[in-house]
Parts: structure tokens; sequence; C-alpha cells
């Protein structure tokens, strides 16, 4: 054994668990490594940083109560925005350093990451960025634009909101200690076993994967059931099944599919749980258990998932590209079928992943050939788009750019979708780089841009000013340009042969497609960079983008009828919908809010009560990872005990009196006026 | 399809839209039919958990790796007792549901301490076969289709454990509060979740057991 394998081993902690401190160990910390050292020290200075501001300015109160245990939907979509984009930090820097390590190792040198550190990477790259970038990113959209469009006060479970969002923290909280506690999982995303079993990987990395994945899993299906309610129950009066605007129909059909796969997950990783602690034999080699089964069971929730994501991107492109053509969505029931016939679709395709199980050639093309019909209703929605488009008045705003550089990407990545749903084709491209290029090609061009689309369109609703137009552009454009530098030579290097999750070359002939990748991840950088000075930028000029309306945009959808930002109950009167497109409609007929008849208005409580719960999920998770029983065992009855507790407690919501909402919506009321007429607003305050 | 809805939106005198609903104090009364289908997709969801459970015994439950087959393990007649004992429990559960109807806190109370005393029978059986079997030899470990049992016969227990301990804090929730309306959602909550894991249970005699012994 080299010197690096033996460190790297080190750090999987004890061989037999100490009764008091399980696995924990001096050698866990896997500091041997100078590139993890200064990343540790770094994460040091930054969180003391962000303590210490946060105290000198003596934000905790503040912080907690009016954001940690708030359960007001807009708050908690924000915060699973945050979330999202500081493990986008994370999840990039792990690409960052596989694609200069690959530009180096594929031109004959060593590189700078040991391949069991290499291993680990690629690993906690692609769980972060889906678990935890992407899932957190579009349930912040569902979050925070969903209720705010079908005219509702807040979700159906406010309480359960809050909760959800909290069990995610603690699935990315654990990840995150993973990396300088221990190990992470080398195993690959979705850890196929038996690699992921216990006898080929017997370190901590794999126990933390599953309890992350596990604890943030459960917050999501419930988080999913939470706003099919919502939807089911909350709409404004009026505004029936085919008056919803497309990113709600989205985001239904995401949360069908999560109520519907998320359990399958749970299951799953339950499963390969009991295989690694209990000593059970589902997945195992010997035993009668059977590896396939994991494979086919994960992709059974793997494939939905693709869609989970997908779908409410959609629903934002659905909703970017009316306002910024100033015509009504084209084809707006042919949208909601093409939406419902892919939810249905994306639960018949997933064996495509691994068409190289060797089923025969009869299952082979039955889900290839389902692969290939999901392209058709992904095709109409791309001509709906194109058809709203077509002789509208576009304006070229940032979201639109984002949309536009969406459209060309997502169709090549859609292309070589179809061409690895034809089963020979994909038995010569499985596990190539290709693959790699194809799945990075729909995720970045499809979700990735329709996030930044997202993020562009309603950041003035939310905060009430505009983003920097100039500082957009730049970063659509790093972005745009890089994902083409950094993916389109893994095209190439997949057809030449090079597989994915390799850390070294023995041939140099692929340094300039690696170079190439490498400048484009760069280019990323800046796309990164430039949206976070974006947002810097912005909040220094906010009087200057600042927005009164409530409706910069022009809008159609009800959520530009309020203020920007709203106010925390939403609507002093539940709107009563009409017509498609509710806001263009109340527009158009020469809407007039009204100034007097408040009521109080009907509200939950803030609690603590997620987050106490899912920290001690968190120290539960860990205490797990490491094997200290005692630990696990007092936390999981402190959360049982606290949840009870929880349930005792009958006062959960209060009335807002009738003053303060007329306080509120006077002060909107006078904006408005100053609108109208500035002289006279300045005449008459 | 009244004659407003059809005509040209633009022609209608602007007065018939009437845009902003004000309201009167009933209205949020409205969430409690959420929590109902709130709940039913979570059973749906658990509901799944266990159609995996069931599909993963349906692949490794006949892989005994050189060990013990069902009919070497299972002795049906407990297990007959034990699944009588849960289907008698949902039958105290509903009794308890219509005392509650009949806003009869004491005989209500009666039925659902039956109920639970029924679970934990059927709990005390199961305890009794697991260790039983872990006894001779024949535990988790030993065999895909072992892992597989204990596991799904296993989920299953541990929800009736979970809702015996539901049962019984909602027992005390009823004595402090009465039967106000977010109890008796809860108990009607409870019902739907004991129910569920009565039906549960019958798929697990059926195919685990019986079809284990027998086929």
């Amino acid at each position: 054994m080299s010197d690096v394998e033996t460190m790297a081993r080190g750090t999987m902690g004890a061989a037999v668990a100490d009764p008091f401190w399980g696995k924990l160990t001096w050698d866990i910390f896997p500091f041997y490594d100078p590139l993890l050292l200064v990343t540790f020290i770094g994460t040091c200075v930054v969180a003391a940083t962000v303590v210490g501001l946060i105290s000198y300015f003596r934000l905790w109160g503040y912080l907690w109560n009016e954001w940690f245990t708030s359960i007001d939907h807009k708050k908690i979509g924000i915060m699973y925005m945050v979330l999202g984009i500081v493990m986008l930090l994370r999840g990039f820097s792990d690409a960052l350093l596989m694609r200069s390590h690959q530009a180096l190792a594929s031109a004959g040198f060593v590189g700078y990451l040991p391949p069991y550190h290499y291993d680990q990477i690629f690993t906690a790259h692609g769980v972060i960025m889906i678990f935890f970038v992407a899932m957190p990113l579009i349930t912040g959209f569902m979050n925070y634009i969903m209720p705010l469009q079908i005219g509702a006060r807040d979700v159906a479970f406010p309480f359960l909101n809050n909760f959800s969002f909290w069990l995610t923290v603690s699935g990315a909280i654990l990840i995150m200690l993973s990396l300088f506690v221990g190990e992470f999982a080398a195993t690959g995303w979705l850890a196929y076993p038996p690699l992921s079993g216990l006898s080929f990987s017997p370190g901590v990395g794999m126990d933390y994967y599953l309890w992350a994945l596990n604890i943030a899993g459960i917050g999501t299906t419930l988080s999913g059931i939470n706003l099919i309610v919502t939807l089911v129950k909350m709409r404004a009066p009026g505004m029936s099944w085919m008056k919803m605007p497309i990113f709600c129909w989205t985001t239904l059909c995401t949360n069908v599919l999560i109520v519907a796969t998320f359990p399958v997950l749970t299951a799953t990783l339950a499963l390969l749980t009991a295989d690694r602690y209990l000593g059970t034999n589902f997945f195992t080699a010997d035993m009668g258990g059977n590896p396939m089964m994991y494979v086919n069971l994960i992709w059974i929730w793997g494939h939905p998932e693709v869609y989970i994501l997908t779908l409410p991107i959609f629903g934002i492109f659905s909703e970017v590209v009316p306002t910024f053509s100033k015509k009504r969505l084209f084809g707006y029931t042919s949208m909601v079928y093409a939406t419902c016939v892919i939810m249905i679709l994306s639960y018949l395709v997933w064996l495509h992943h691994f068409f190289t199980m060797g089923a025969g050639a009869d299952v082979n093309s039955f889900f290839g050939i389902t692969t290939m019909i999901i392209s058709i209703p992904t095709g109409a929605k791309l001509f709906n788009w194109l058809f709203t488009m077509y002789k509208g008045r576009i304006r070229f705003e940032v979201p639109m750019l984002w949309v536009i550089g969406f459209m060309l990407t997502f169709v090549i990545g859609g292309m070589t979708g179809v061409l690895l749903a034809v089963p020979p084709a994909d038995y010569v491209l499985h596990n190539s780089l290709f693959l790699v290029a194809h799945f990075h090609n729909v995720i970045i061009g499809g979700v990735v841009f329709g996030i930044f689309a997202g993020i562009n369109y309603w950041w003035p609703k939310a905060f009430g000013f505009k983003l920097d137009d100039r500082w957009g552009r730049i970063s659509f454009w790093s972005w745009f340009l890089g994902f083409y530098f950094a993916f389109m030579p893994l095209y190439v290097l997949g057809l030449m042969g090079v597989t994915r999750r390799l850390s070294q070359f023995e041939d140099t002939i692929y340094a300039g497609y690696f170079f190439t990748a490498m400048i484009g991840s760069l280019l990323i950088a800046l796309g990164i960079a430039a949206f976070i000075i974006q947002i810097a930028v912005s909040i220094r000029n906010r009087e200057a983008l600042k927005d009164t309306t409530g409706d910069p945009w022009g809008g159609r959808t009800l959520e530009w009828s309020t203020s920007s930002p709203p106010p925390y109950y939403n609507f002093a009167f539940t709107p009563r919908v009409y017509a498609l497109d509710a806001w263009d409609h109340m527009k158009r007929h020469g809407f007039k809010p009204r100034s007097d008849g408040y009521a109080p208005i009907h509200m939950p409580h803030n609690t603590a009560t997620g987050v106490v719960l899912s920290a001690l999920a968190t120290v539960m998770g860990f205490a797990l990872v490491w094997h200290i029983w005692w630990l696990a065992t007092g936390s999981f009855l402190a959360c049982l005990a606290y949840g009870i507790a929880h349930t005792f407690n009958y006062n959960r919501d209060y009335h807002i009196p009738v003053h303060e909402v007329q306080e509120i919506e006077a002060q909107r009321h006078r904006e408005l006026a100053a609108l109208e007429s500035p002289e006279a607003a300045g005449a008459q305050p | 399809m009244s004659s407003t809805t059809l005509a040209p939106e633009n022609k209608l005198p602007e007065a018939v839209y009437e845009y902003e609903i004000v309201e009167d104090h009933e209205h949020h009364e409205a969430h409690d039919s959420g929590s109902m289908l709130g709940f039913w997709l979570y059973l749906m969801s658990d509901c799944l958990i266990f159609g995996i459970l069931f599909a993963v015994h349906a692949v490794v439950g006949q892989k005994y790796a050189a060990g013990p087959a069902p009919a070497d393990l299972f002795e049906l007649d407990l297990i007959l007792v034990a699944t009588f004992m849960l289907l008698f429990s949902s039958i105290t559960f509903g009794f308890a549901v219509l005392r509650m109807f009949a806003n009869d806190l004491r005989g209500m109370t009666i039925w659902l301490v039956v109920t639970g005393l029924f679970g934990l029978g059927f709990l005390g059986l199961e305890i009794k076969e697991f260790s039983h079997l872990v006894h001779i030899g024949a535990g988790p470990s030993s065999s895909a289709f072992l892992s597989s049992f204990f596991v799904l016969v296993g989920t299953h227990g541990l929800h009736v454990t979970a809702g015996t301990i539901w049962l019984c804090v909602l027992i005390a929730q009823l004595h402090m509060k009465g039967l106000t309306a977010a109890n008796q959602r809860r108990v009607l909550c409870l019902s739907l979740f004991w129910h569920f894991l009565d039906l549960i249970w019958i798929g697990v005699f059926s195919f685990v057991y019986l079809a284990g012994v027998l086929l």
C-alpha cells in the first residue's frame, strides 16, 4: 500500500467501534492532503467571518425570528435558494478540481488528486449538484412562486414546509461535514452495490451518503405532499385547473413525481443501509442478494428525478417567454398535456440507464422506444415557446437571454439523448464521457439556465428591485460559452472511447480536449462570479433599480398583482379569477385595488420545531455514521419526544388585526398613486 | 355555461368583474379537508415503500442460499392468531370512530384502548416469532430471503409500533382537549393509518406467509 492509500484509509475511522466514541479517532481528519487542509482553513476563515459579521451587527435574533423559524412560504423559498447557491459553490469547486486534474493527467502529468480522493470528488459533485443544488433551487421557486400564482396566502401545511427545508439543510450539513471529518463515498453518485456494500466500501463515506440522502429525501417527500395539497385545495376562487398558470401545472406534475418516486429512493437506500448496518443480503453478490435489483430500483427513482428537476424549469420558461414576447402562451392546452405526458412517461424509461445489464433485445427495445417517445412532448413544448415568440414584441432582457440560450443548448442535449436511447449505440457509448456530456448538456442547458432565467425574472418580485442588467449579461455569456467549451470536447472524447470517472491516462492524445474543457470550466467560474457580482451590484444600486409597481416586466399572472416584495399575508383580499393569465385580465379590465373593507387575516405562528427536530436529526445522522449508538438512540428519542410535544400545542395561528393590514395596504396605495401622478403625491403627502 | 363566460371579454361591461373577495370569518376552515388529502397522499407514499419491499420480496423471496425455506420456519397458526388480532383491532377502531361521531368520549376511549391492546398483542407475537427465528439461527443475514422477510415484516411492525404510540398520545390529547375539530381530524387520520396497516398485513399474510409455505 502506498503512503497516500494508507492515509486515505486512515480517515475511515476505527475498525472496531468504541462504546463511547464509536469509530471516531484522531486520524479521521483528512489533512494529510494539503488541498483539503487549505480548503479547511479557508472554510474556517469564511465561516468565522460570517459568524463574526452576524454577531457584530447583532443579526442572530433577526435571523432566528424572521427567517429560521419562519413558516412564510416566501421566506422558506428564499432560504431554499440561498442553500442551493451556497451548495452550488461547493459542487462547482469539485468540478473545477476534476477539470484541472484531468487536464494535467491527460497531458502526461500525474495530476494532484490521488485516485481515492478523486473518486470522492466526483461522487460528491454528483450528489451535491442533484440533491443539494438543483433540488433546493427548484423547490425554492415552487415554494415562492406557486402560492402567489394561485392567489393563496401560504402553503397548505406551513410548519411542514419549514420542517422540510431544515431536513434538506440537515442532509447538506452531513455532506459538508464529510469533507473534513472522515471521508465521503467513493462510489459514483448513485452508489451501485456491491461496490457500495460493506465489503468493498468499509469506510464511513458511504454512511455519510446514506444518512444525508435519507434525511434530505424525507424532507423532499413531505414538501411534495404539501405543495400538491396546496395546489388542489387552495387555488383562488374561479381558478379552474385549465386557468392555472403553466408554472403551477409543472409544479403539480413535479410534486406528483416527487411523492411517487422519493419513497422508492427512501426504501432503496434503506435496504442498502440495512445491508451495511444489519448485515442483510439484499444487494450483496452472495447469499442470494441481487446487486442489479438496486440498480433497477434506484433508477425507478432516478429517471423521474430528471423530470422532477426539468418540469418546473419548463414552467419558468413558459412564464418568461409570454411576458417578454407580450403575447399569451401559444398552445396552453398542449403545454398542459405535454407536461402530464412527460410525467407519466418518465416512469417508463428507467432501464435505458443500463441497457448493458443484458435484459435482452425485447426489454431494451421497449425502453429505447419509450425513451425516444419522451422527445415528442418535449419537442411540442419547444415549438410552443417558439410560436409564442413568433410575431411577438420580444424584449431581450436577461431572463429572455437565458431562455434562448436554453433553447439552443437543450435541443443539442435532447438529440444526443435520442442517440443514447438506441440500445446498440448505447452499448458503445455507455459509461463514456459522451454520456457525461449529454446529461450535463440537458442539466446545465436546461435546469441551470432555467434557474438563472427564473432568478432574474422573479428577483424584483422577491426584493423590490431589479437585478443589474450588465452583469447579468456577462454572467449569461460566460455560462453559455463556458458550457460549450467545457462539454463539447467531452462528446468528442466520449466518441474516442474515454470512459467516465478516470483520474489517470496513459495516452496524451486527449490533452487538447481536456485542456479546452478546463478553459470552459474557468469560463463558467467567471459566469458564477459575475452572478454574485450582479447581486452585489444590484443591492448597492437598489434605489436606482427600485420597482414600486410590483409588476416591472408587464407580467400576466397573479404574483405580479401584489407589491414587491409581497406583504407576508400575500393578498389583502383573496383574488377572484376569471381567465387564464388572471393578472393580465385584471389589467385589461381596469382593475383598481380596494382601499377599504379589510378583514382580519388568519395566519400561522412561527415555530422553532422544524429547526430543533432537524438539528436532532443531524446529530442522529452523524452518530449513525460513526456508530456512536448511545448518541444515535438519544437523539432519536429526543426527536420523537420533541415531535410529540409539538402536537400538544394547539395554539398555532392568529389573526392579523385589520389596522395592521390597513397600514400595509395604505403604503401600497400611496406608492401606486405616486406612480400615476408623481407631482400630486409629492404635493399632498 | 352562463353567457358571461362565452362572450368576448372586451365587450363586457367592466362592472361584471369583482376581482377581490371581501371575506367573512368562516373562510379558513377550508384547511381541514387539506389535512385529510395530505394524509392520504402520505399513506400512498408509504404504500409505495411497502410496494418496493413486496417487489424486492418477489425477486429474492426464494433465494434461500442453502438455508431454511418458509415451510421450515413459519408457524401458520401463530400467524393466523396475529392476523386476527390486527383485523379485530381495525373493527374496534371503527367502533371508536362511531362513538366519536356520537360524541361519546368515554365509549370512544374504551374502544381505542381495546384497539391498542390488540395492537400490542400483535406486536408481542411478532417479537416472539422474530426472536425464535434469530434463536434457531435464521436471522436476517442468513439469506436474501430472510433479509427480505425480516425487513418487510419488521417495517410493518415498526408502523404498528408508531401507530400504537400515536394512539396513546391521542387518548391523552382527547382527554385534555375533548372532541374538538382538531382532535377529530387526528382520530380520523390515525384511523386511516390503522386500516392501511391492516391492508398491508393482508398482503404480507397472503404473499409472504401463505404463498411462502403453500406454494
